[in-house]
């Protein structure tokens, strides 16, 4: 009963911040209601029991990368953002296009499977903490997905760094 | 139906822990700022606050009375909305840390799994306080001041937590309480000696991370006046400063039970079980004032290089070590 109210209310606020979010003129307005859009997301982590991904959700998204976003939305003219024109000109094209996806989403929710369950039931998460089990998993079964990321991650910050310094060059 | 009164029963706990902590800690910040003027002043051979009762032990209370009395201003082209909430977002980021922090054996608001990670996610949020206070106030100094505590306080929360894996690796645990109850089998009680890099780069980076001396660009008053808060006044100005002396003995808290042993102390105190963590927390408070009153400030080149070029590779040398010493099972 509780578990279903909190479920409703991260829900429905999830989805009107989301709506402010992209509906703001001012992008500094927008980068707040993503804030406490991304603290949302970390409760409904918290609702099933995954702590250390709701701890991660804050620290990462909200702590580092939505500050970088407030960083480079200072650095621009905002005088200048307020006036742009919008992308999509015609109203109804995008409508249509969101509509549709919906149609899909709710057509295809009757073929949804829920997946096997495997050795991390609830209870061994409760006893091991989710971080450890997640750890565990994360350098064992998945070391090979884990080390291709991070190359690419680090092939990321080399190619910035890259073209930062070119441009200081020349 | 006694499942209802149990959750009710429940809920009052929390909100006497609660009130009980708040209560606590706001004493501290009010006698914190005291505290401050006098060590400073007798430092430089001053007497500091004379005045207001015997000593000028009322200052900190006469202080509080003012600012909450004085004129609200806000600057007109301020976005409203924003300059109201950045105060808010400072101190709501500073005391939510505070549940989880364990001042006793058993004692914690929130006995959470990833206690050390949720206070690494609630001192993030400070800069955002900052940064819209810097913007919203519309005013050049007040910018400045937010943009550079932004670029600071980013680059010093990579070394603060990195400084802390060395913690998490020899405690195994994230939860605060845990880790404290891990340090009772090392030398003192306490991660101190082998964590002695961490502790370092925790000490450095958590004195950055709470915009002090003599890391304190952000309001460096030579340049920028007063840095990010400029324009605010009276009681919006006021949580600013409560935000920051929270954010201090959040810091030191976190020394505390991450690397000084918690409520663990040499011998034990009767009737008294959050003796030992207070006088550490005082300890480490008057240290936050000797340096203030000691180094003068960085230039801000300099303190980026600090950052990044020593603090960071320092943490993660640390790790290396801790990893080996585990490895090679040298550690109790």
């Amino acid at each position: 009963m509780l578990a279903e109210g909190i479920f409703i209310y991260l829900a429905a606020a999830i989805t009107i911040l989301s709506v402010l979010v992209i509906t703001r003129k001012n992008p500094v307005h927008s980068v707040i209601t993503m804030l406490v859009l991304f603290f949302h997301i970390a409760a409904l982590y918290v609702t099933l029991n995954a702590e250390f991904l709701a701890a991660v959700q804050v620290i990462v998204y909200a702590g580092a990368i939505l500050v970088l976003f407030l960083f480079v939305i200072l650095l621009l003219n905002l005088k200048e953002e307020a006036v742009a024109r919008r992308y999509v000109g015609p109203w109804p094209l995008g409508l249509m296009a969101a509509v549709g996806l919906f149609l899909a989403i709710i057509v295809s929710l009757d073929s949804f499977v829920a997946g096997p369950k495997g050795a991390f039931t609830t209870e061994v998460i409760k006893a091991e903490t989710n971080t450890k089990a997640l750890g565990k998993i994360l350098f064992t079964e998945y070391l090979y997905p884990f080390e291709v990321v991070s190359i690419v991650l680090l092939v990321a910050i080399i190619g910035a760094i890259v073209l930062a310094k070119k441009r200081l060059r020349s | 139906m006694p499942g209802i009164v149990d959750t009710l029963l429940y809920i009052a706990i929390i909100v006497a822990k609660i009130l009980v902590v708040f209560g606590a800690i706001m004493l501290h910040v009010a006698y914190a700022t005291y505290f401050e003027r006098k060590t400073i002043g007798h430092m430089q051979v001053r007497l500091g606050p004379m005045n207001v009762g015997p000593h000028g032990l009322l200052q900190p209370i006469a202080d509080g009375i003012k600012l909450f009395f004085k004129e609200d201003i806000i600057p007109a082209q301020a976005d409203k909305p924003v300059f109201f909430v950045a105060p808010v977002i400072s101190l709501v980021g500073a005391l939510s840390s505070l549940a989880v922090v364990p001042f006793f054996e058993g004692f914690a608001i929130a006995n959470i799994n990833v206690g050390l990670l949720f206070v690494l996610a609630m001192s993030s949020l400070g800069s955002y306080g900052i940064i819209l206070a810097g913007w919203s106030s519309n005013s050049k100094y007040s910018f400045l001041g937010g943009l550079r505590s932004a670029a600071q306080v980013i680059s010093y929360e990579i070394a603060l937590g990195l400084s802390l894996v060395g913690v998490m690796m020899l405690a195994g645990s994230l939860n605060l309480t845990d880790i404290v109850r891990a340090q009772e089998r090392y030398p003192f009680g306490m991660f101190l000696l082998p964590q002695i890099i961490g502790c370092a780069v925790f000490v450095i980076a958590a004195i950055a991370e709470t915009n002090r001396s003599p890391f304190d660009l952000p309001e460096a008053e030579s340049e920028l006046v007063a840095g990010y808060f400029v324009e605010y006044s009276g009681m919006r100005y006021g949580l600013f400063f409560v935000a920051e002396y929270t954010g201090m003995i959040i810091m030191a808290s976190i020394g505390i039970v991450c690397f000084l042993g918690g409520w663990n102390g040499p011998f034990k105190i009767p009737y008294v079980p959050f003796a030992w963590f207070f006088i550490k927390l005082y300890v480490l408070i008057f240290i936050y004032y000797w340096v203030r009153a000691t180094l003068p400030r960085y230039r801000y080149d300099h303190l980026m290089n600090l950052g990044w070029k020593v603090m960071i590779p320092l943490a993660l040398f640390n790790i290396v070590i801790t990893g080996i010493l585990k490895v090679m099972k040298a550690l109790p």
